[in-house]
């Protein structure tokens, strides 16, 4: 009962989807106020129908109704609830129902809080609804979730233990939340194009600070994840999946950057239509890239070559449209406003040269194998030092030159006085300098230029902060971002340079030394988790002859799945992790044991959060300077 | 010519300048980076020099595996057709099985030995990297629904 009722939900939907396009296309024209109220009601319509459909197979799942084709492929009985319902969206199917749903959500957004005018909301609505419409079908032809098993068995097939772990339970909608979220850029920008309207970055602006949230805490989510799921201390790995996310990050934030130009001064007016449209087609790139089978990776879940050709057409036709249409209609706008060689606009534009450059290398990157896949079928893959010599000077450029943006005045700044204001800045790059050379052995050129540009980063935003009484909110936010990137700079420093490893065959009774640490092995024990079994490894952490503390690391076979993971312990004191990874059955009770000490690891983590936190203030500001003036035509004083 | 007019011209060749750079740079990283995918069989018929970093990818033949006396393990790929002996030092992933698929990276000693720097296996019992699914077909060796 429940499928064919998420079902029809669904088609439901579909019609719906199809009302708000052409009615919201339709009520971009003036006079055409019927059409935007049908546009503003289908929307919400459509976002019951597919709140509907996701309620409905969330209640397959947590029911374990294995009549359903998806629920008996990748749930249990004996799931913990978490996952039962973190279930729904670790499958293809499901994941793809979620992505609608988010869209869904975003249009429901752009429908009741977007501001702009009427025909500019109406057209965006209508951009949004052709989406939903295309991925709707997409789901229904090749991806349904509600398909039948004729006869259901007793017990499903599990989940990926990798999967079931509460970092991975809200990755994937944080992901999405950002990944789709980048859609409303899109269709405001579709819109404005259409419209001729100029606020449309005014009013698109909430959305993309919440797509850039998301993005950011869903990237960090899953870095951690790997870190400490994965069992190979790394935090990042240049997978193909993840620089699927990390690609829409580097053009959404050069997004945010050059929408704040084209808002206060009518710089780059043309340039970022256009890079709102190159957001969300990373996005749409990003989502083949992991839904369509031509990866293998842990996050490829579909291997149905149908599917991978269904995306291919869509995104042809989104990124084929948007394009069009932009090259149609860019000329007939306003070209951007002037500026001065020396101002705070020529320093975003140095930005988005470095961001756009660096995400080209990714793509570059993460494309050509594929490439070369299809045209003469040979397999290579590009590894982890082209990344290193390609995309890590790029953004180190970058990064150099980040405190200059705020220092530098609009239209036209100064380079003397702005100088002089950030001289303190490059005192705090000096005492991280002498930090490191007094406290780091051996002592590496990177790393010193790494902590010589926290120190510059994070001093510049103190400084913002300091100077700063009274400004307004968005100045803060901006402090707070920047800061939050020189945090993760040294964690990503501190473990690359200065990470020590040891890995060792332990028999019980055994130490082993790693960094500053002595371990002692004291044996592994057989326990019983509530879907997986567990051997669990006892090491004490020794101070002296004195134990200070135990550290259990486990390998874990999941019976219902086949299939082990391996569960590190972590031991942290915020500036330093201590992290062990059990390895093989050697036999006699002897097992192989793997140690990293990571300096400074919990920085990668807590500077994307520090930078999260200053997109969520910039949002509230925005949020409460909206409140206080309703119109989007009152132009802000910084 | 206007001041306008130049600054623009100016900007316009360093964009250029630049895109230039770039493309030069990746295009030269990535003949320096990219690792090819090699099966058993392609290494028997092309020598592939010491040194060189790739990827080996076949099935784990069965009772080829050997422990060293610390974490050194040996076994062997194989992709039905001919077969290539792989050392490594460091913890094989828990879903490493005898029979089953298996990708390493890493360089060819003296000996024609390869010595592997990373060793990755499949994900879950369904999965098979395609790269080897790719090798067996060529070798003959493929069985749909099997392995």
């Amino acid at each position: 009962m429940t499928g064919e009722l998420g079902q029809l939900a669904l088609c439901f939907a579909l019609a719906l989807s199809l009302v708000m396009a052409a009615a919201g296309l339709t009520g971009a024209r003036a006079d055409a106020a019927t059409a935007r109220g049908i546009a503003h009601g289908a929307t919400m319509g459509m976002l019951v129908f597919i709140a509907l459909a996701f309620g409905a197979l969330t209640y397959a799942f947590v029911t374990s109704d294995f009549s359903i084709a998806d629920v008996a492929n990748n749930s249990h009985t004996l799931k913990p609830l978490i996952y039962k319902i973190s279930g729904v969206w670790g499958n293809h199917e499901g994941s793809m129902l979620l992505w609608v749903l988010v869209l869904s959500l975003y249009a429901g957004l752009v429908s009741t809080l977007g501001r702009g005018g009427p025909q500019l909301t109406s057209g965006a609505l209508g951009v949004q609804g052709l989406l939903a419409a295309a991925f709707i079908l997409f789901i229904l032809f090749t991806s349904n979730p509600f398909l039948r098993l004729d006869p259901a068995p007793f017990e499903g097939a599990g989940l990926n233990p990798l999967l079931q772990d509460p970092g991975l339970a809200i990755h994937p909608p944080m992901l999405y939340a950002g990944y789709v979220g980048l859609s409303a850029s899109f269709s405001y920008a579709a819109a404005a194009l259409i419209v001729g309207e100029e606020g449309w970055a005014r009013a698109a602006r909430p959305f993309m600070l919440i797509a850039w949230i998301a993005l950011t805490c869903g990237i960090a989510l899953g870095s951690w994840w790997a870190y400490y799921e994965l069992g190979w201390g790394g935090f990042w790995f240049w997978d193909p999946v993840e620089n699927a996310s990390l690609m829409p990050w580097l053009v959404a934030t050069a997004l945010l950057h050059s929408a704040l130009a084209t808002e206060r001064t009518g710089a780059f007016r043309t340039w970022t239509l256009l890079l709102a449209i190159a957001g969300f087609s990373m996005s749409l790139i990003g989502t083949f890239l992991v839904r369509s089978g031509v990866l293998s990776s842990v996050h490829a879940f579909a291997s149905d070559p149908t599917r991978g050709f269904f995306i291919m057409i869509l995104i042809f036709c989104a990124i084929g449209g948007a394009l069009g249409l932009f090259a149609w209609r860019a000329p007939t706008l306003k070209g951007g406003a002037a500026f001065e060689t020396v101002s705070r606009e020529t320093a975003l534009l140095l930005n988005n040269v470095f961001l756009v450059a660096a995400c080209a290398a990714v793509f570059v990157g993460t494309l050509y194998p594929l490439l070369l896949d299809a045209i003469n079928g040979e397999k290579i893959s590009v590894g982890p030092p082209y990344y290193a010599a390609t995309f890590a000077p790029i953004f180190f450029a970058l990064l150099l030159l980040v405190p200059f943006g705020p220092v530098l005045g609009w239209r036209r700044g100064d380079l003397k006085a702005s100088l002089r204001a950030l001289a303190p800045a490059l005192g705090i790059a000096a005492v991280a300098v002498v930090a490191v050379l007094a406290v780091a052995s051996p002592r590496f050129l990177t790393g010193v230029c790494a902590f010589a540009v926290a120190g510059w980063l994070i001093g510049a935003s103190i400084l913002g902060f300091l100077k700063r009484k009274g400004a307004r909110a968005s100045a803060f936010a901006a402090a707070l971002a920047h800061a939050g990137l020189g945090v993760t700079l040294m964690g990503v420093a501190g473990t690359t340079l200065w990470r020590s490893e040891a890995l060792t065959v332990l028999a019980p009774g055994q130490t082993m030394v790693v960094g500053p640490y002595t371990l002692r092995f004291d044996g592994v024990t057989q326990e019983q988790g509530p879907n997986y079994r567990a051997s669990r490894a006892h090491i004490a952490l020794m101070d002296g002859a004195k134990v200070q503390s135990m550290l259990t690391p486990e390998q874990r076979i999941y019976p219902a799945e086949g299939q082990d993971t391996a569960n590190t312990a972590i031991r942290t004191t915020g500036f330093e992790d201590l992290y062990l990874a059990l390895g093989d059955d050697r036999g006699n009770g002897r097992w192989t044991l793997r140690a990293y000490v990571s300096p400074l690891a919990p920085f990668i983590w807590l500077g994307g959060l520090v930078m999260a936190f200053g997109g969520m203030l910039s949002l509230w500001g925005r949020l409460r300077v909206g409140a206080r003036v309703p119109s989007a035509a009152v132009q802000p004083a910084e | 010519m206007t001041p306008k007019k130049r600054r623009r011209l100016a900007f316009a060749a360093a964009v250029l300048a630049a895109g230039a750079v770039l493309a030069v740079g990746i295009v030269y990283e990535l003949g320096q980076n990219t690792q090819y995918f090699r099966s058993p069989a392609d290494i028997a018929a092309n020598r592939i020099e010491p040194g060189i970093a790739f990827r080996l990818g076949g099935l784990v033949q069965e009772k080829s595996l050997r422990h060293g006396s610390g974490a050194d393990v040996s076994f062997a790929v194989t992709d039905g057709k001919d077969v290539v002996p792989v050392e490594y030092n460091g913890v094989l992933p828990a879903l490493f099985r005898e029979g089953q698929g298996v990708v390493a990276l890493g360089t060819l000693n003296g000996s024609g030995k390869f010595v592997a720097t990373e060793v990755l296996a499949k994900h879950d019992e369904k999965y098979m990297p395609p790269e080897v699914v790719d090798a067996l077909k060529r070798s003959g060796h493929w069985k749909e629904g099997g392995t």
